[in-house]
């Protein structure tokens, strides 16, 4: 029985398509026969940040609808032995994804995989509740910012009421906490929610936190997940988080800001 | 509060701005998604009661509940007209 995790967030654009290639790299690497799945149906992004885009030939939508077989659309990566990649329709609706074909798809997929990774549209409509559905665990990938925090509290809520398990009254999707493009620097100007500030207001546990860096966009730039830039502080940061998922505990870095000592901080008031 | 909250606050601290617009809108949207289901229903019925004796419009009654860890309020708000 494969874990089915979702990486979500409501608001768009917070980094869950980062955060899905990130984790699902990790996980894959560490041994875990690992499988992710773009939920993006419309908007294909994953295949980008995988680099896998020229390799695309049948996608999800084709194996729900019975003309290609999960083998034909599955796309192995080429850097990770157990990686596995679904890629989504560029061409089709939202609506193709029917709750039956999804659990067809993912029953299929839970008999070789450890680890099944949904990479959630943006939105808290049809094609977010799909990738959530199944779900055992969540990540709910947040930015430090008023809107993406209050988005992360509604998923919370869909998460609560409509996944499986809550239909099911079976219990309740594992929740996680991904805070990510945070600034520490504007945190301690008083221009950033800080890590503190979020965990109280969403009151669940924190997975991890993935500063903003330059690195992401570099790193996506050549379809390469961030996890692999291994001496980055994003990478180390999805490493770590990949390491709390799997039940390690690893301290929390990259929470602090770093150049300036504690004291000229506070007296040139930087 | 912290020694550093001391010199943070001195600031133009808009973070903490944004933390407490949170708190409240949050607090406020999870109230509204815990709220039961019958309530719509029960709001109606109520203004009808409330007909019976007064004239009131339909946004004069507010029904709402609050829940607390140890129990939860049904809080009804009726304006009634001046006289
Ligand atoms: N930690 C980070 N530091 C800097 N940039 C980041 C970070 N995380 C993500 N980004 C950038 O933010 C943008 C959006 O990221 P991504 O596509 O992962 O978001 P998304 O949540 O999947 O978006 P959508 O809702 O459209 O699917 C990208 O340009 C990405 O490079
Ligand atoms: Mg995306």
């Amino acid at each position: 029985m494969a874990r089915i995790i979702v990486v979500t967030s409501g608001k768009g654009g917070v980094g869950k398509t980062t955060t899905s290639a990130s984790i699902s790299t990790g996980l894959a690497k560490r041994g875990h026969k690992t499988v992710v799945i773009d939920f993006d149906v419309g908007l294909r992004n994953l295949d980008l940040i995988m680099n896998c885009e020229r390799r695309v030939v049948y996608d999800f939508v084709n194996v729900i609808q019975g003309e290609a077989s999960l083998n034909q659309a599955l796309i192995k990566d080429k850097r990770v032995e157990t990686l596995y990649i679904l890629p989504a329709s560029q061409t089709r609706e939202k609506e193709a994804l029917t709750r039956e074909g999804v659990e067809k798809v993912i029953n299929e997929l839970s008999q070789t995989f450890d680890y099944i990774v949904c990479d959630s549209p943006a939105g808290i409509e049809h094609g977010a509740q799909m990738a959530l559905y199944y779900a055992d665990e969540a990540i709910v990938v947040t930015n430090p910012e008023v809107s993406s925090v209050r988005d992360s509290d509604r998923i919370l809520g869909i998460l609560q009421s409509k996944s499986r398990r809550a239909e099911m009254g079976q219990d309740p999707v594992k929740e996680h906490l991904l805070l990510t493009r945070y600034n520490p620097d504007r945190v301690d100007r008083g221009e950033m929610l800080s890590v503190k500030d979020v965990e109280e207001i969403l009151a669940i546990p924190l997975l991890g936190v993935i500063p903003e860096s330059q690195v992401v966009l570099n790193a996506s730039n050549q379809g390469l997940p961030v996890i692999l830039e291994e001496n980055s502080d994003a990478g180390q940061a999805y490493d770590d988080a990949v390491a709390r998922l799997l039940g390690e505990d690893r301290e929390h870095r990259f929470m602090t800001a770093q150049k300036k000592g504690f004291f000229s901080r506070m007296f040139k008031g930087g | 509060m912290s020694f550093l909250d001391y010199f943070r606050s001195k600031k133009n601290n808009t973070a903490s701005v944004a933390k407490e617009r949170l708190q409240i809108i949050v607090a406020h949207e999870r109230g509204q998604r815990d709220m039961p289901d019958y309530l719509p229903q029960l709001q109606q019925e109520l203004l009808d009661v409330i007909r019976k004796y007064v004239q009131i419009s339909d946004d004069m009654v507010q029904v709402d509940v609050d829940r607390n860890e140890s129990c939860s309020v049904l809080e009804l708000n009726v304006t009634l007209p001046e006289k």
